[in-house]
């Protein structure tokens, strides 16, 4: 039997790591690290709510969750080497060309 | 042949569609055609029907033809139905045969103006809204072409637009029987309110069952009703846009004041005479005002220079008659007077837009004269139609008519000697300026040489009035008699003057006038100079040439303060608080579009701020 409660406490601790990496960190390849962690964060929330519940719509959510991250990843990363051609930096601050 | 009747509105309505639509593209034969074509089927229609009518009356002396519904909405139901009696008979017999003459000499008139499809298409609806006005079978379907009288003169009195004095002349005659109509528009809320119909037939017979004589609703009713009648027919207070109206074309000014418009106000009172006769109060106030009218309309038209005012005041004065008539319960001789007036009142505007167009379109008749050997046709013309209007004895429709009233206004119940007494110096009023036009534009040295001489179209028409302003008046006693089938007869108060007494002091007015005319100003024309150029004389004439400062009052009392007001309020107050909410609206665009600063890191802050602040929503509400 999984330690649900510890499970959850986990999946928040990941969760608040990753969004604060994403809200200091102004390396673009960091900040999307940190979304990977956000990810998996909710992804175990998923898995320990699925063994609670004996159900296995939580080991399927994740599969989905993978897939979507390796699809973000790879949208990410291209993205990342256009900016890098563009601005010649992977600062995010220095890529505040949409200001209102 | 009385199902016809509807063609007669939808004839001149369709000419005006078509030339308002078309007409820019058609030539200027083809908009003659389809502008007098449309009148003269109409007229013709008419010519039909009055023969059918008098050759097997319809039961009850009435027609009424209903086409369809136009509103329904709970017990409002007014339809678009035609009704057709002896009254709405005579009146679209008039308006559409005195329309086609003038129609006919506009063709020739208007020729060469920029606007002549224009003037035609405006012509054909007044018509077309006039006959509607007169066949309308319920006071709403009335006060349409009451509005569409109104939108017309509008429309043509500043048709030359160019000149910002004609538009506003427009202008002037719009917004002042507008003061009229709002009160006729107040009194058909009440009528509807209290009675609830609008039917006339309904109305009048729904008012003599359950309102007694002198009720105050009926006084109310009838006084409000009155008050639109006042600003149709230019009678006091609401006389001042007459004379100002005749900045539109010549033919526009025969039509207002012959056939269109101005009898409007006299139709309406005569076909409602059911309310006024239960208020006695107003039927006197209609006396009185069609009698003061009269007098100050001829005063102010002694003192004209431009031959065209002379002929708008002379129509206050006339129609001034026609509501003395009304008044004393002689609602016969008031439409006589009417149909009289039709004839002579068109011929002395046709007459005059021929010595007008003669003359490079000058207006002063101080520099016209001897135009007697100049322009025969004219003069002959205008003389018939002076006498008619002036009232020659024995001879003249304007005498017979006229000799009705003041014999009516001295024999009623309701009238008495002031009033005759004030028609009597009426007529010597109208015979003075009359012939003082006359001999100031056709006797004495010429002033300015002719240029133009009038055509076939302006001639015939003017010929077949001028047969009419004679013969119209010999057949008095059949009218008044097919009249009494629509009109209560005239009651007479015992005790009253004989009918030759009171035809013989008007033709001693009559003649009393012409000889005043003739010895102030062929005789001896240094006696009116001198009289005009006297400090009194002075006075009077300027008083009298401003139609006794009422334009004066007006403006002082009326126009001065809201223009003053407007001036005061130019930023509008009321705006402002519709501005304040769209600057408060830019200012939390401004405070917003701050937080956009482009940077990533913000975003994503805000987005997961945000989704904290949903989810606590959700949690701990």
């Amino acid at each position: 039997m999984l330690p649900v409660r510890e499970g959850f406490v986990l999946a928040a601790i990941l969760f608040t790591l990753g969004l604060t990496g994403v809200l200091v960190r102004r390396n673009v390849v960091f900040v999307l690290m940190s979304i990977e962690v956000m990810l998996n964060a909710a992804g175990l929330a998923f898995i320990v709510a699925g063994a609670r519940w004996r159900q296995p719509d939580g080991q399927v959510v994740f599969l989905f969750i993978l897939a979507m991250a390796a699809a973000e990843v790879s949208v990410g990363l291209a993205l990342v080497l256009e900016l890098y051609h563009q601005y010649k930096s992977l600062d995010t601050d220095a890529i505040s060309r949409m200001r209102g | 042949m009385l199902g016809l009747l509807w063609l007669v509105p939808v004839f001149p309505f369709a000419g005006a569609l078509l030339l308002a639509v078309f007409g820019s593209r058609m030539g200027a034969k083809a908009v003659a055609v389809a502008g007098t074509g449309t009148i003269a089927a109409s007229a013709a229609i008419s010519l039909l029907i009055a023969a059918a009518f008098l050759g097997a009356p319809p039961p009850g002396g009435a027609y009424t033809q209903t086409l369809w519904t136009w509103i329904d909405a709970g017990s409002f139901r007014p339809e678009i139905a035609f009704h057709l009696d002896a009254l709405s008979l005579v009146m679209m017999l008039v308006v559409t045969f005195v329309s086609l003459l003038i129609h006919l000499y506009s063709t020739e008139f208007m020729r060469g103006d920029e606007g002549y499809s224009r003037f035609f298409a405006y012509m054909n609806l007044f018509v077309a809204s006039m006959v509607t006005l007169l066949l309308a079978d319920n006071l709403l379907l009335l006060y349409l072409g009451w509005e569409g009288v109104g939108l017309c003169s509008y429309l043509l009195i500043g048709f030359w637009y160019q000149d910002p004095v004609n538009g506003r002349a427009g202008q002037k005659a719009f917004i002042v029987t507008r003061v009229g109509d709002t009160a006729m528009a107040v009194g058909l809320f009440l009528l509807f309110y209290s009675l609830g119909t609008l039917r006339i037939q309904d109305l009048m017979h729904a008012a003599q069952t359950r309102w007694s004589t002198g009720s105050p609703v009926a006084i109310a009713a009838a006084a409000l009703l009155l008050g639109g009648a006042a600003g149709k027919s230019a009678q006091l207070p609401l006389q001042t846009w007459l004379p100002d109206a005749m900045a539109g074309p010549t033919p526009t000014s025969a039509l207002i004041h012959a056939a269109t418009m101005v009898t409007a106000g006299v139709y309406l009172i005569a076909r409602t005479h059911v309310l006024f006769e239960l208020a006695p109060p107003v039927q006197l106030a209609v006396a009185a005002v069609g009698a003061a009218t009269l007098l100050m309309a001829g005063f102010s038209a002694l003192t004209q220079n431009d031959i065209k005012r002379v002929l708008a005041y002379s129509t206050i004065s006339q129609i001034g008659y026609m509501f003395l008539a009304l008044g004393v319960g002689a609602w016969g001789a008031a439409i006589f007077h009417f149909m009289t007036h039709a004839f002579f009142k068109a011929l002395l505007f046709l007459a005059a837009g021929i010595v007008i167009e003669a003359l490079h379109h000058e207006h002063n008749i101080f520099r016209m004269g001897g135009l007697r050997r100049e322009l025969p046709a004219a003069f002959w013309m205008f003389l018939i139609g002076g006498c008619a209007l002036a009232g020659l004895p024995a001879i003249t429709a304007g005498f017979y008519s006229k000799d009705l009233i003041l014999w009516s206004a001295a024999n009623s119940a309701v009238g008495g000697m002031g009033l005759w007494t004030a028609g009597v110096a009426g007529v010597l009023l109208t015979s003075l300026y009359t012939f003082r036009l006359i001999f100031l534009v056709f006797f004495g040295p010429a002033a300015t040489p002719v240029s133009r001489r009038p055509g076939l179209a302006m001639v015939l028409p003017a010929c077949v009035l001028a047969f009419l302003a004679i013969a119209g008046g010999f057949d008095k006693a059949p009218f008044l008699a097919f009249m009494a089938t629509a009109l209560p007869a005239f009651r007479e108060a015992s005790g009253g003057m004989s009918e030759l007494v009171s035809s013989v002091a008007a033709g001693l007015a009559f003649l009393a006038g012409l000889l005043a005319a003739w010895y102030a100003y062929v005789h001896n024309p240094a006696l009116s100079r001198a009289a005009a150029a006297s400090p009194m004389g002075r006075l009077l004439h300027r008083f009298w040439f401003a139609d006794w400062g009422m334009d004066w009052l007006y403006d002082r009392v009326f126009v001065r303060p809201v223009v003053w007001l407007a001036a005061v309020n130019k930023a509008d107050f009321i705006d402002s608080i519709y501005d304040g909410l769209a600057r408060l609206a830019a200012l939390g665009h401004r405070l917003l579009s701050v937080t956009e600063t482009g940077k990533l890191r913000w975003h994503a802050a805000w987005i997961a701020g945000g989704a904290v602040f949903v989810v606590a929503i959700v949690m701990f509400l």
